[in-house]
């Protein structure tokens, strides 16, 4: 499955392991990881929460996954997207691209997460000393997203 | 087919994290109203409900809308047995 949607924490290495495993033309991985941090907007963060849209998350980032590999001359390509309640220090998301130069797994990593943080339905609700708030979304973000159309 | 089910087209309403907060609701069904045949019409008719229906799908609210799990938009045509929902632009990643 090149898209799990989970609760449950993840191995970087074993899923990178597994992606490559047996296939002696993939010449290079590229992963991202992202964590949760303890300060966003200048508050302490407690915790946060991940709200998805089950069905149209899956459909949306396996959309995105295909549209890497139309892009790029890639082997593989992982999503793995925790929801639920989670703490800083902990995994949030993991993407990891196998192909056999460096430069489709660079470029198709990085295309993965800037779609993935502008189309696929996740919403973050963070818990800061003041009580629950909605994560706003960054004209940053899709700055990212538009420099690949 | 019953003989109200041809004339009936229900369709399923989802609302998504801040919204379903302040909608103080998750999902529902409704019975297409007389005059909606697009998003467009079926958010203004939500509006019409007042209170913080108005103010939360007002004009100013970042409000994004998928059919059937697709992106769509205020044009997009509305017909019996549709998935709609209504979510804040995304934050995830």
């Amino acid at each position: 499955m090149p898209v799990r949607i989970q609760t449950e924490d993840f191995d970087v290495s074993a899923e990178i392991a597994r992606l490559r495993e047996g296939n002696p033309k993939v010449g290079a991985v590229a992963s991202f990881v992202g964590i949760v941090r303890d300060l966003n907007e200048g508050d302490s963060v407690a915790s946060l929460t991940l709200e998805h849209y089950p069905g149209m998350t899956e459909k949306s980032v396996e959309g995105i996954v295909a549209e890497a590999r139309e892009r790029w001359e890639i082997y593989d390509a992982l999503v793995i997207h925790r929801v639920g309640t989670l703490s800083p220090l902990d995994q949030i998301v993991l993407v990891v691209v196998t192909s056999a130069h460096r430069g489709e797994s660079f470029k198709a990593c990085e295309f993965l997460m800037d779609y993935l943080k502008t189309r696929a339905p996740f919403w973050k609700k963070e818990q800061t000393p003041e009580g629950g708030r909605w994560v706003d979304a960054r004209a940053s973000d899709d700055a990212a997203a538009e420099r690949w159309t | 087919m019953k003989p109200n089910e041809a004339q009936t087209a229900v369709v399923k309403i989802l609302y998504f994290a801040w919204l379903r907060e302040a909608l103080g609701k998750a999902e529902e069904e409704l019975v297409i109203p007389d005059g909606v045949a697009t998003i467009g019409q079926l958010a203004a008719f939500l509006r019409a409900r007042g209170d913080h229906w108005a103010t939360e799908l007002g004009d100013g609210k970042a409000v994004r809308v998928a059919v059937n799990m697709d992106m769509a938009d205020a044009n997009t045509p509305v017909s019996g047995g549709q998935e709609i929902a209504f979510f804040p632009p995304v934050t995830g990643g």
